[in-house]
């Protein structure tokens, strides 16, 4: 910009009525804009507000057993929902277990083992995998699922009968449908979201550090376990805790699979119960305080999701601002 | 090495084994009758009918877009246009990554107190639901669609005199519309197939309702949870071609959404 102009340029000042009408419509967009924001802070602290009002009765009917006592018996109005507690976090963590080492796998393919004609195919793999509905992994999981793995589980419960904890794990007798099988549909749920987060993770690990491993004279597994996974550590572990949340609060399959008893049995194999499934199950048919005691499981299990959550965003928030 | 490989397989065999019993069983019952006639009364009852579940389906998921899409991107427009120095603005990201992680049945049942028990079951009480499950998607995947806008564009817009609005409506929003709409069609596709939403508030009828307003309703998803729980073979051979109806309709979605962003990226 060396040109110098001999003549000052013309104003620019619009006439005064439009610059003020266009002013307070500018005032007023981003007055909208706030206000469909702010719908966010609304819908969220209703939502706390409206279910919590709602189970009152069956929370001040309960007082602190509703989280403390393992019985759950609607037609008598006692209401303990700590082994639904149970089958929510035990599902969750096989559904985890199975889930993340996959998980990571294909992150990895996808972001530096694959060559690049086939990372396409097996990215369009993990977005089919999120696709599918909830409905459908979970009718699959009772029509198909559930009957092919009943032999496996009366297998596995012979084979490990003796040997001491397994025999515990594996003890039947089971109908197919049970806390293991919620796992496996849990599972199948997860793995695209804790898979499209750590490759993230992984795509931000810088290429001279890789490279630097590779000039040492690093294989690839080596060049994984010395470059990628100690840079990615944090951020994993977050992608975790958020498919912890997502497997925790998934309903519909779950509510399918799970075999519905309200019991803490340390049997995989056997049929348990999760809140979210309680909640879907029953609420069909309940009237009066049982309506407020599975409203009231909906607070318990938005409550813990949010911690789950808030824990995770903030794991994965820190180990965006280490780099 | 091998085990990278043996994780992309583990998660493609059960991927394949749903594909095949939804082509197999489904594809046995899917025809221009099953998705036009009523559903049978009773789920003993053998043959065809969909009609009123693919109708309700539709018909919730698109009033909770038109409720979603426009509180969504407005949302994100704040966040990302007008808030980058503010509190508030992080705040506002923050919870719409809580509430996307909120579970599915409890937006549900928050709009069963707050609307269901006062108005009824009706369509529009699922479609609030699903809404409620879309907001924070939309909210991300546009203010993503944002971010990625050149800061150029709008220093120019502003140059030239508009005002950050007009900039906004004119500028920013046409040249981040390929993501904002690919992110929206994701989220469209994600509340289309979601089920618990709609237990406590749409109802259950087996006859099409037009009326958004008034009346239970039905949807694909939730005739396949009802069907699914039960031992009769009509209801469960119902439940298969509802579910290959819903997995075509979600994967037409999603590839519409892929296509629609990969189109139109400017690179």
């Amino acid at each position: 910009m060396t040109t110098l102009t001999t003549e000052p340029p013309p104003p620019l000042a619009p006439p005064p009525a439009l610059g003020r009408r266009s002013a307070s419509g500018d005032r007023a967009f981003r007055a909208l804009t706030l206000a469909c924001g702010a719908a966010v802070l609304a819908i969220l602290g209703l939502i706390a507000i409206s279910t919590t009002t709602e189970a009152w009765p069956a929370f001040k009917e309960a007082g602190l057993s509703f989280v403390t006592s393992t019985r759950w018996a609607p037609n008598v109005d006692v209401f303990g929902s700590l082994a639904f507690v149970y089958g929510t976090i035990v599902t969750a963590l096989i559904g985890l277990t199975l889930a993340v080492p996959v998980s990571v796998g294909i992150a990895l393919f996808l972001s530096d083992v694959a060559s690049r004609r086939l990372r396409r195919p097996v990215g369009a793999l993990v977005d089919l995998l999120a696709a599918v509905p909830s409905v459908v992994y979970g009718f699959w999981g009772v029509a198909v699922l559930a009957p092919a793995l009943l032999p496996v589980y009366d297998f596995l419960d012979e084979v490990s009968s003796p040997v001491p904890v397994l025999s515990t794990l594996f003890e039947g007798p089971s109908t197919g449908r049970g806390l293991f099988t919620a796992g496996i549909i849990l599972a199948l749920m997860v793995t695209p979201i804790i898979t499209s987060i750590t490759r993230e993770v992984f795509d931000t690990v810088p290429a001279a550090q890789k490279e630097a491993a590779y000039a040492l004279g690093a294989t690839r597994w080596e060049m994984i376990r010395a470059a990628i996974f100690p840079h990615s550590r944090a951020g994993m572990v977050g992608a975790v805790m958020l498919g912890l949340g997502r497997a925790m609060g998934e309903t519909i399959a779950a509510a399918l699979v799970i075999g519905s008893s309200p019991q803490i049995t340390a049997h995989l194999f056997s049929s348990g119960d999760s809140m979210a499934a309680v909640i879907a199950n029953q609420f069909g048919e309940a009237g009066g305080l049982h309506r407020a005691a599975l409203i009231g499981l909906g607070v318990e299990l938005f409550a813990l999701t949010i911690i789950v959550n808030i824990v995770a965003r903030a794991i994965v928030v820190r180990a965006g601002r280490m780099r | 090495m091998v085990l990278v490989y043996a994780a992309v397989a583990v998660a493609a065999i059960p991927l394949g084994f749903v594909m095949a019993y939804l082509v197999d069983k489904g594809g046995k019952v899917l025809t221009l009758n099953f998705l036009t006639d009523d559903i049978p009364n009773s789920a003993r009852t053998r043959g065809p009918g969909m009609g009123p579940a693919v109708l309700g389906t539709l018909l919730i998921t698109g009033a909770a877009t038109l409720m979603a899409v426009p509180l969504g991107v407005l949302a994100a427009v704040y966040v990302n246009e007008y808030g980058r120095k503010n509190r508030l603005a992080g705040v506002i990201r923050f919870l719409a990554d809580v509430m996307a992680g909120v579970p599915s049945i409890v937006m549900g049942l928050f709009v069963y107190t707050v609307w269901v028990l006062r108005f009824g079951f009706s369509a529009f009480a699922g479609a609030l639901a699903l809404g409620c499950l879309m907001l924070p998607i939309v909210i991300r995947s546009s203010e993503t669609a944002l971010q990625l806008v050149p800061h150029d564009l709008r220093e120019a817009s502003t140059a030239l005199g508009a005002r950050t609005s007009r900039t906004i409506l004119t500028v920013v929003i046409p040249a981040a519309l390929p993501g904002i709409v690919s992110g929206a069609l994701l989220a469209v596709a994600r509340a289309a197939g979601e089920t618990a939403p709609l237990l406590f508030t749409i109802g259950v009828v087996s006859t099409a309702n037009l009326n958004l307003f008034e009346g239970s309703n039905t949807a694909l998803s939730t005739q396949i949870f009802g069907n699914a729980k039960q031992p009769f073979p009509g209801g469960i051979s119902r439940a298969w071609g509802a579910a290959l109806t819903l997995v075509l309709l979600v994967f037409v979605l999603t590839a519409v959404a892929r296509a629609v962003a990969r189109r139109f990226t400017v690179r």
